[in-house]
């Protein structure tokens, strides 16, 4: 099974005075096999810590383990792991080379397999992957353009899986789409995740689509996890006022915005 | 796709021009010496300095040569130089451009350090340093023209490749496993070849320009080889006696000059599908606070009773210029109205219309959209005709607006203070201390803390949030009538997005203004407004009370859209509602 964890994780940009600490001393572990749902707001260092597990960042303190190897380390061991983790990107349009089909985007991504594909099987690959998201797969030699927003973020999470991942990271990938849309790529994360038994941390700002999502769920603010636990444990009793907080500002469906006094 | 977009590209008048007398230049170049190479190098001394004949339409030079032919036959040699040293600039520009991006920090530093230094000299400078250490021949220029014109694409390629190497498709490589090399080779490359071309072309340009600068200034093509600089060159001296001899040379560099220029307009790329549109609603935002670029003319007020509506518009249509010509209507006959003091939300998804609905209702459409209706009024002003000052003066005190991007809706270069008075001091006169006042009262009552020191900063010294709220305090400013607020809390937080909703609902409580909210949020819209209308493909599908919304939606379009939205209460075992079939919901976009 897979074990993922993040330990004394410590992210910080800028040197000197100018140094800035996103993530501040972050532990947490995703269930094997399971989603753990990362809530924050902008600033609260949950991308830096995605970031930081992908290998985007060099962490200033702490470490990433993947079954045990230190995957921000250096050497071949951390290489080999790094590329166990995949990230599915916030923005759709940009997560794609414009230039480049999507079937080749996709069959890039084969080689964080380590293996080597033939052109044959990389085309084979390619046209399962694109099946898997529910997208035709003769479409693979079209240009990203050709897409809906909804349609290249399907795109983009083939990719991901292309990389044969244990954990796959999702950093705000429904923060873009259209309402309509998020529906579908939400169903498509459950259903991958039951059938291929990822490992997944999910990253959020909306703590309606995170509770939808998450086994478990982690709260951050400041760089620092404020709150986590259980997902039904932390909504129905949550113990830090700002999750708290988080939680009225999310507007119900039916019930008259409670807006409180005015700041 | 690719290939009708090029084709269109090139079906324009521009296009044509440019690639029939790109085509000229090429084949002038290619058979020019073959056919006139004889007769521009046969000497007649008795034929010698002649005027324009029918034989000689440009007269001849002190050898008896024919000018015409030279300036044909010269084609060659003048492009080929051109190229060349274009040729010498993008591949070394290229090369030294792209090496810093893989370097280590240090050497990565040391090297575009270096590339600013060079690009500090005049480009003509180092040329003549150049010739003068080549010497004076046509390959000294060639080199010189092509080392000069190195930092300058170095540069160029190092921005580009900078900005593509921080593009998430690049992140994704490198997660994967691509190394910096296959990086740079499949995604930096291509995607920085469409600039790279369209500065080529300019480059190009310039350097027939240099070429012909240098040697005319005799530093470049040495005799008895010709190019159109010498021939401008030995021309000149007699221009008096025939002046086509001088312009003759001249009018070839200009034109190919121009073709070239011209060529780089048609590479560099046209607008994408949606992008005019967007651009096109961008900039008429500005046009909002000061009134401008509305014509003067034509009286259109109607005193207007405190119990009218706000807002009228009657089988609104909007359309605006399709991609591949013509018309395409994007908003098919819209009902509103807006009562005073109303909160009304438009919820919808992108490309419902609704957007542009409100900006028509703010009237600002303008060409290319066009907008028609039976009726589409604001406080009694029609906005279908030409507005008054009067009328202009009206819209710009009683309506507001709150963009989703404050960023680009507030103007980065004046301060906030500045932003927030214009309007009053415009249309009311009020005087600048004044009008300073009420940028602070109202500042402050939009929650901004210290607000005196506030109005005196710009608005990337904003946070996103405080933004937000001076948009909305600077439709305080007026008296508004009614406050158009298009997805104003997308690019929030939801703790934020409280705050500026808090602020939002305070304005209204103490103006008594409408608003007309719109957001993708259902949830949202239904727990701001009064009255929701749920639009989709350009069309209200349904109107409702929002506290009804529940209870009351009956259209399948509204039911799915409540249904497809996870909230704090849905099951987490099923999966959730979709619109539509997964491949053909939505067009792509």
């Amino acid at each position: 099974m897979t074990d993922f964890q993040i330990e004394h994780l410590t992210v910080r940009y800028g040197t000197g005075s100018r140094a800035h600490l996103a993530v501040d001393d972050v532990s947490l572990r995703v269930p094997p096999g399971r989603t753990l749902g990362l809530v924050g707001e902008s600033g609260s260092g949950k991308s830096s810590v995605a970031a930081a597990a992908v290998g985007l960042v060099r962490p200033a303190g702490g470490a990433i383990r993947l079954d045990g190897v230190d995957v921000s380390a250096r050497g071949a061991a951390a290489r080999a792991a790094r590329r166990r983790i995949q990230l599915v990107f916030q923005d759709p349009f940009s997560a794609l080379d414009p230039r480049m089909p999507v079937g080749t985007s996709i069959a890039e991504a084969t080689r964080a397999t380590g293996r080597r594909f033939t052109r044959a099987e990389k085309a084979e690959r390619v046209a399962e992957l694109l099946r898997r998201v529910h997208i035709d797969p003769s479409r693979a030699g079209e240009l990203p353009g050709a897409f809906s927003g909804g349609q290249r973020q399907r795109i983009t999470i083939a990719r991901a899986l292309a990389g044969e991942p244990a954990v796959l990271i999702a950093d705000e990938i429904t923060s873009a789409l259209d309402v309509s849309v998020q529906g579908v790529i939400l169903n498509l994360l459950r259903e991958l995740q039951a059938d291929l038994g990822l490992t997944v941390l999910f990253i959020s700002h909306n703590l309606a689509v995170v509770r939808y999502v998450s086994h478990e769920l982690c709260v951050m603010r400041n760089g620092r996890v404020v709150e986590a636990g259980e997902t039904e444990a932390v909504l129905e009793r949550p113990a830090d006022p700002y999750t708290r907080e988080l939680l009225a500002a999310v507007p119900v469906l039916g019930e008259r915005l409670d807006l409180g006094a005015p700041a | 796709m690719a290939t009708r977009t090029r084709r269109s590209r090139i079906l324009t008048p521009a296009g044509i021009t440019t690639a029939v007398g790109l085509a000229i230049v090429v084949g002038l170049a290619i058979v020019g010496p073959i056919i006139w190479g004889a007769q521009a190098e046969a000497t007649s001394v008795a034929d010698r300095l002649q005027g324009p004949s029918a034989l000689h339409p440009f007269g001849t030079d002190e050898l008896g040569r024919d000018v015409l032919a030279r300036v044909l036959a010269g084609t060659r040699t003048s492009v080929l130089l051109a190229l060349g040293a274009t040729a010498i600039a993008v591949a070394l520009g290229v090369v030294l451009g792209l090496l810093p991006t893989v370097l280590p920090r240090v050497l990565r530093r040391a090297l575009t350090g270096l590339i600013d230094i060079l690009l500090a000299f005049p480009w003509l400078l180092l040329a003549l340093f150049f010739s003068a250490i080549w010497g004076a021949s046509a390959t000294g220029a060639m080199l010189a023209v092509g080392f000069a014109g190195i930092p300058a694409f170095a540069r160029l390629n190092y921005t580009l490749a900078s900005s593509i190497m921080g593009r998430d498709y690049v992140r994704a490589a490198r997660i994967v496993g691509v190394g910096p090399i296959g990086v740079l080779a499949r995604h930096v490359v291509p995607n920085a070849a469409g600039p790279l071309l369209v500065n080529a072309t300019v480059h190009a340009s310039g350097a027939l320009l240099s070429f012909a600068g240098l040697s005319f200034l005799g530093l470049g093509v040495q005799s008895p080889e010709y190019d159109w600089g010498r021939l401008l060159r030995e021309g000149i001296a007699r221009i008096y006696v025939n002046p086509m001899a001088a312009i003759g040379p001249g009018i070839a560099i200009v034109a190919t000059g121009l073709f070239l220029t011209l060529a780089s307009d048609v590479f560099a790329t046209t607008p994408r599908r949606g992008a005019l549109i967007r651009t096109g609603l961008r900039g008429l935002r500005p046009a909002l606070r000061t009134g401008a670029g509305r014509a003067a003319s034509a009286p259109h007020l109607v005193t207007t009773d405190e119990a009218d509506a706000v807002s009228v518009a009657r089988g609104l249509r909007i359309a605006f210029p399709g991609a591949e010509g013509g018309s395409v209507e994007r908003v098919h006959g819209v009902e509103l109205e807006i009562a005073p003091g109303e909160v009304v939300g438009i919820v919808g998804e992108s490309g419902s219309g609704k957007s542009i609905t409100a900006m028509a209702l703010a009237g600002l459409i303008e060409p290319p959209g066009a907008v028609a209706a039976a009726e589409l009024r604001f406080r009694g002003v029609d906005l279908l005709g030409p507005l008054s000052a009067a009328s202009k003066r009206r819209l710009g005190l009683e309506l507001a607006m709150v963009f989703q991007d404050p960023l680009t809706s507030l103007n980065p270069a004046l301060t906030i203070g500045r932003q927030l008075t214009e309007a009053v001091e415009v249309h009311e006169g009020v005087s600048r201390a004044e009008a300073r006042e009420r940028a602070v009262r109202a500042l402050a009552s939009v929650g901004i803390p210290d607000p005196e020191r506030r109005l005196g900063q710009y608005p990337h010294e904003f946070s996103g949030g405080m933004r937000q709220r001076a948009m909305i305090a600077m439709g305080l400013m007026g008296s508004p009538r009614l406050i158009v607020a298009d997805e104003p809390t997308t690019a929030l937080d939801v703790t934020v997005q409280r705050q500026v909703l808090q602020n939002l609902r305070r304005a209204q409580t103490l103006t008594h203004t409408a608003i007309l909210f719109i957001s993708h949020d259902i949830a949202l819209v239904a727990g701001f407004s009064d009255r929701i209308l749920v639009m989709k493909d350009g069309l209200v599908v349904e109107q409702l009370a929002a506290d009804r919304l529940l209870v009351d939606a009956q259209h399948p379009y509204t039911k799915a859209l409540i249904a497809c939205v996870p909230d704090m209460a849905s099951d987490r075992t099923q999966p959730l509602p979709v619109i539509g079939d997964l491949d053909t919901a939505r067009r792509a976009s």
